[in-house]
């Protein structure tokens, strides 16, 4: 069969039907969209994130369609008449198309309310690509005119209205919303909710006025809208106007064609999605079922389906409208669904409201309290997802757990049955999603969306999505993405050797590479560290590293509760001479800064702060410190006991051997921080096994043992290898580190990455002492090349004036003190005072004054 | 979102409401930097596009004016600023905690910002 099918409308439903069509036709098929906005079928439903930094381009529905041979699409050629007699449809070029099928998808056309002014320049509904590309270049014009925020006035207090005002405050543009009703989202929320959920977008910045009817836009000396004149005779000024008042389906060229259409508007079908004329559809906005048209996508999606099924030669049918909605304003969560307002005889509701934080939760039940019917939830809408599919079923458990906030009490998800709707803007089923994972082959969440088109649309579903998905395939014994973050599909092992391999330095060309997006607060210091180690080279505060790093690293000291920092000079081997001492208590002394011997043998000195830290360092490096890395995922220290240099039992020098180490592994960057142990006999006064790698003196030479933590779980360093010479015990640590280095995930210490590693120690021992992975070599040379590379960080960035910008305290005030810190006096020191102590007489710092008395 | 102005007359008009911080060359990409309002803190971030953007660098969940202090990022295409204390991620376009760790949802309040011949101004008193 060969059939010539013409769409007009080249919107969501339009894109759905010929993305069903060509994917399930085997058949020779003609498919021409015409369409009548110059640009490829774009996501409306995603219309606002254009005020959220997407382009026209990320926004354009795929477009892989058009490239399939069986499909034409005429954009910017609307069609201007229909013939059913001869079957034709004519477009304003003045083309003639045949049809076997026809398939109207106009959709709707925003309304503009019937008042004076409603056309006057500055004032814009809210429909199209075209209509906020004009409002965005509208509000930046008046901004760069006015000295003062730009008024916007939104005309309409549905959703669309609400995203309408969401996005003028992200143009830092005032907005107003004027509802006519006595509530928001009249045709999904009753009073009460309506009433929490406007004390939820004040909160927002937007103001709300309700009974608030427009009479006309008034023009100012310009022209354009200049205010906006209520009934009550209240005159609301207004650099701009959105209206956001409604949609009328467009069935003009339906009418025109004498197909039978609802008198408030919308081309009738019946459940096969077919008009009073046989040869034509109807999908999307512009059809009437039941006699109401619906502003929602899912529904136009299902017809798109079942006018696919029925082009092919199928029965499926349109069942009916799911009115579920979700607002998609970030940081407002609402959510209503199935029979809200409880229309249904003898229906029960349950209601939860917490006017304190902002949360009303409703559920409509059955009349034997059984079978959910519906809801509404406003402040905290996460139940949504779980509670939708389940409406028309069984609820399960008490209503009440619902309701409660997350946290409280055992809400139970009750395992979903297959047939229930999880995603309704693509009819996706529980058991589709299963399916996916368990048939096809699909690994997370991302591709099972992919592949079914759950979560693809609105997004208010993907929470949902992703548990059942990782419920599956734990059901099927398969791990969880190892993948970093949603930035990088790699684990960091991979990521270390697709850097390594690909010789790339720069965070930038790393994730155009590899991943996607600007990167985050997970993977961003796992590049750093990876950068660092392939790189030792350059400094970790180099161009664009030094945005890799968190506060830690990037001012090189430690962040504690109050915003200040903690300072620790590297004391090798916690030696340290008198002098150094001495100059430690100066500098200690003469910041006011609180010290404290640590439990890695050495010194740290408490609340410096961040435009302190520079002069506080220059002194310490004056003195010959370095940087002791407290802050890195790196080395940390190397503990020693005094040894045989002193001990009258020691066995070998373990205190020399520890500064040796020390600062041969000083400034390496790992997955995790690392820290030694050297003991001068067996009664091990250094704790070495508790370490990551720790060295026991022997009277036949030094035994190694790796894999120990303190910590959370503590572990035992297990025996490597035993009686090793200086050189040996050297070199071998030297593979350990790199080869744990190279291989470990993010954040995993060597007592777990051990435990995880292939043949755990013995497969240790295979690849670093025997080589038989052959990779001794190459891990040989990776920490040749990090010892040769090393300097200190603090002495680099004091030389460095440009680094040094960053520790002004303020952009525009770099030498003052953070004001809102203050310190209270404790054993002769300080300490950051609490919140009851601020205000009060013992606060002896807020800031400028260091000076502490004993 | 940042505007910028053409017509230089503007300045003395700015400065009724606007407070002039500094240029807009000394921040650097994707890294924050505090900036001090009276008693009040902002967090200005500069992101790849040339967009600035301007938060309370007070952070909510540890009360330490750390914010301008985290690392920049995204989350599915909304640019983020992670709190270097206690690590809530935060939208920096709308202020709102998109990552609140388990804790109850906070947000930052957002500054308008603007430049004018290569400097950064804030609005007194951020967004109302
Ligand atoms: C300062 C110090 C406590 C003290 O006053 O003695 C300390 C302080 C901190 N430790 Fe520690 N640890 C200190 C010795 C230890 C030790 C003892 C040791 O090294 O011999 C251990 C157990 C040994 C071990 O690491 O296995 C230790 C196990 C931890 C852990 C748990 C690690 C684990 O594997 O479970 C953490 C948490 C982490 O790293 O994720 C931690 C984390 C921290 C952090 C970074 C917590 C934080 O995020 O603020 C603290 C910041 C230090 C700062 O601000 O300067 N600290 N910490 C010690 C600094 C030693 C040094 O000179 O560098
Ligand atoms: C800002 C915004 C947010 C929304 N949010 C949601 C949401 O969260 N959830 C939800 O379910 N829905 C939402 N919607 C509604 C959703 O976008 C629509 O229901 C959906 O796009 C309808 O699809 P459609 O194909 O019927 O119409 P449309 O997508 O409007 O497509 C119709 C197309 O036909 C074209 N056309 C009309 N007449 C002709 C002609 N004579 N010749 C050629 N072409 C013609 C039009 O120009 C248009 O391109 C939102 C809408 C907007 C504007
Ligand atoms: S380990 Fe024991 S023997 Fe060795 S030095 Fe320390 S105390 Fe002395
Ligand atoms: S419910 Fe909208 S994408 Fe799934």
């Amino acid at each position: 069969m060969s059939a010539r099918i013409v769409v007009i409308g080249a919107g969501m439903a339009a894109h759905r039907l010929v993305d069903s069509l060509v994917t399930r036709a085997e058949d020779r098929l003609e498919i021409t969209v015409l369409g009548d906005e110059a640009r490829r079928p774009y996501d409306r439903v995603g219309l606002t994130r254009f005020f959220d930094g997407e382009t026209a381009e990320d926004l354009t529905l795929p477009a892989t369609i058009f490239a399939d041979p069986r499909v034409t699409l005429h954009e910017d050629d609307p069609a201007t008449a229909i013939d059913t007699g001869a079957r034709t449809v004519t477009t304003a070029s003045g083309t003639v198309h045949a049809y076997d099928h026809l398939v109207l998808a106009t959709g709707s056309v925003a309304a503009r309310p019937p008042v004076e002014g409603a056309e006057l320049p500055g004032s814009f509904v809210y429909r199209a690509l075209a209509d906020v590309e004009d409002l965005r270049r509208h509000v930046q014009e008046r901004a760069a005119a006015l000295d003062r925020p730009v008024r916007g006035v939104v005309v309409g207090g549905g959703l669309l209205g609400l995203e309408a005002a969401g996005a003028l405050r992200g143009m830092d543009a005032e907005a107003t919303v004027l509802q006519s009703s006595d509530r928001l989202m009249s045709a999904q929320l009753d009073l009460p909710a309506g009433a929490v959920l406007r004390r939820l977008i004040e909160a927002r910045g937007i103001a709300v006025r309700t009974e608030a009817r427009t009479t006309a836009l008034r023009p100012g000396p310009d022209g354009a809208v200049e205010s906006v004149l209520l009934r009550d005779g209240d005159e609301v000024p207004a650099d701009l106007v959105v209206l956001t008042v409604g949609v009328r389906p467009r069935d003009e060229l339906a009418r025109a064609a004498g197909l039978s259409c609802e008198e408030r508007g919308g081309v009738r079908i019946d459940a096969a999605c077919t008009t009073s004329d046989p040869r034509i559809h109807a999908i999307g906005e512009v059809a009437a079922f039941d006699g109401q048209c619906v502003g929602l996508v899912a529904p136009g999606y299902a017809m798109a389906e079942v006018v696919c099924d029925r082009i092919l030669g199928g029965d499926a049918t349109f069942d009916g409208y799911d009115l579920s909605t979700k607002l998609k304003l970030s940081g407002v969560d609402v959510a209503s669904f199935g029979d809200a307002f409880a229309t249904t005889p003898g229906a029960l509701d349950v209601v939860y409201t917490d006017p304190v934080s902002g949360v009303h939760k409703k559920l409509v039940l059955s009349d034997d309290a059984k079978t959910l019917l519906g809801g509404m939830l406003v402040g905290d809408a996460s139940a949504y997802g779980s509670l939708r599919p389940l409406v028309g079923g069984a609820l399960g458990a008490d209503p009440a757990v619902h309701l409660l906030p997350a946290g409280a009490g055992s809400a139970p998800t009750p395992e979903l049955p297959d047939e229930a709707i999880v995603c309704s803007c693509s009819s996706v089923s529980a058991g589709t999603i299963r399916h996916a994972v368990r048939e096809q082959g699909c690994t997370d969440a991302a591709e099972v969306t992919a592949c079914t088109k759950a979560g693809a649309t609105c997004g208010s579903c993907t929470v949902m999505v992703k548990s059942l998905v990782t419920g599956e395939l734990a059901k099927l014994g398969k791990a969880v993405s190892t993948g970093l973050c949603e930035h990088f599909d790699l684990s960091r092992r991979q990521l270390f050797d697709a850097v390594h391999v690909s010789g790339l330095d720069t965070f930038s060309a790393v994730i155009e590479r590899f991943g996607r997006g600007r990167g985050c607060d997970v993977c961003k210091p796992v590049l750093a560290s990876i950068l660092a180690v392939l790189v030792p080279e350059g400094h970790v505060l180099e161009g664009e590293n030094a945005t890799l790093q968190d506060t830690n690293d990037h001012v090189m000291a430690n962040l504690q509760k109050d915003g200040t920092y903690s300072v620790v000079p590297r004391m090798p081997g916690g030696e340290v001479t008198p002098e150094g001492l001495i100059t430690v208590g100066e500098v200690a002394r003469d910041f006011g800064l609180y010290t404290k011997i640590t439990g890695g043998q050495r010194v740290d000195m408490f609340g410096a702060r961040l435009e302190q830290l520079p002069l506080i360092w220059q002194r310490l490096v004056d003195a010959g410190f370095e940087s002791g890395h407290a802050y890195g995922k790196s080395l940390r220290t190397v503990k020693s006991c005094v040894g045989s240099a002193w001990c009258r039992y020691g066995v070998m020098d373990s205190t020399g051997m520890a500064v040796t180490l020390e600062l041969r592994y000083r400034g390496l960057r790992a997955p995790h921080k690392f820290k030694l142990g050297v003991s001068g006999c067996a009664r091990e006064c250094a704790e070495a096994r508790g370490k990551d790698a720790g060295i026991i003196a022997t009277a036949q030479g030094w035994n190694l043992y790796v894999g120990g933590n303190g910590g959370a779980t503590p572990r035992h360093a297990e025996l490597l290898a035993e009686g090793l010479d200086d050189d040996t015990l050297i070199r071998t640590l030297d593979r350990y580190f790199m080869y744990y280095i190279r291989t470990a995930d993010k954040l995993q210490r060597t007592a777990p990455w051990l435990e995880a590693l292939d043949g755990g120690i013995d497969g240790l021992r295979a690849v670093i002492l025997e080589d038989s992975l052959g990779l001794a070599a190459d891990l040989d040379a990776a920490m040749a090349r990090h010892v040769a590379g090393y300097r200190d960080e603090w002495a680099e960035t004091l030389a460095d004036p440009a680094k040094l910008a960053r520790f002004r305290s303020f952009v525009n005030a770099p030498a003052t003190p953070d004001p809102g810190l203050a310190h209270v006096p404790e054993r002769g020191q300080i300490r950051p005072a609490r919140p009851e102590e601020r205000g009060s007489d013992s606060v002896l710092i807020a800031g400028t004054t260091l000076e502490v008395r004993r | 979102m940042t505007t910028t102005l053409t017509t230089p007359t503007l300045a003395p008009q700015l400065a009724a409401n606007w407070e002039r911080l500094c240029p807009l060359a000394d921040l650097e990409v994707e890294r924050g930097r505090a900036a001090l309002l009276g008693d009040e803190q902002v967090a200005l971030f500069l992101l790849p596009g040339g967009d600035v953007r301007a938060v309370d660098n007070h952070d909510p969940y540890s009360g330490a004016n750390v914010i301008s202090r985290g690392i920049v990022g995204s989350r599915g295409g909304r640019p983020t600023v992670a709190s270097p204390m206690y690590k809530q991620v935060f939208d920096l376009r709308s202020g709102t905690c998109v990552d609140t760790r388990g804790k109850e949802v906070r947000r930052l309040r957002v500054w308008p910002v603007r430049t004018l011949e290569g400097d950064l101004y804030v609005l007194r008193g951020g967004a109302r």
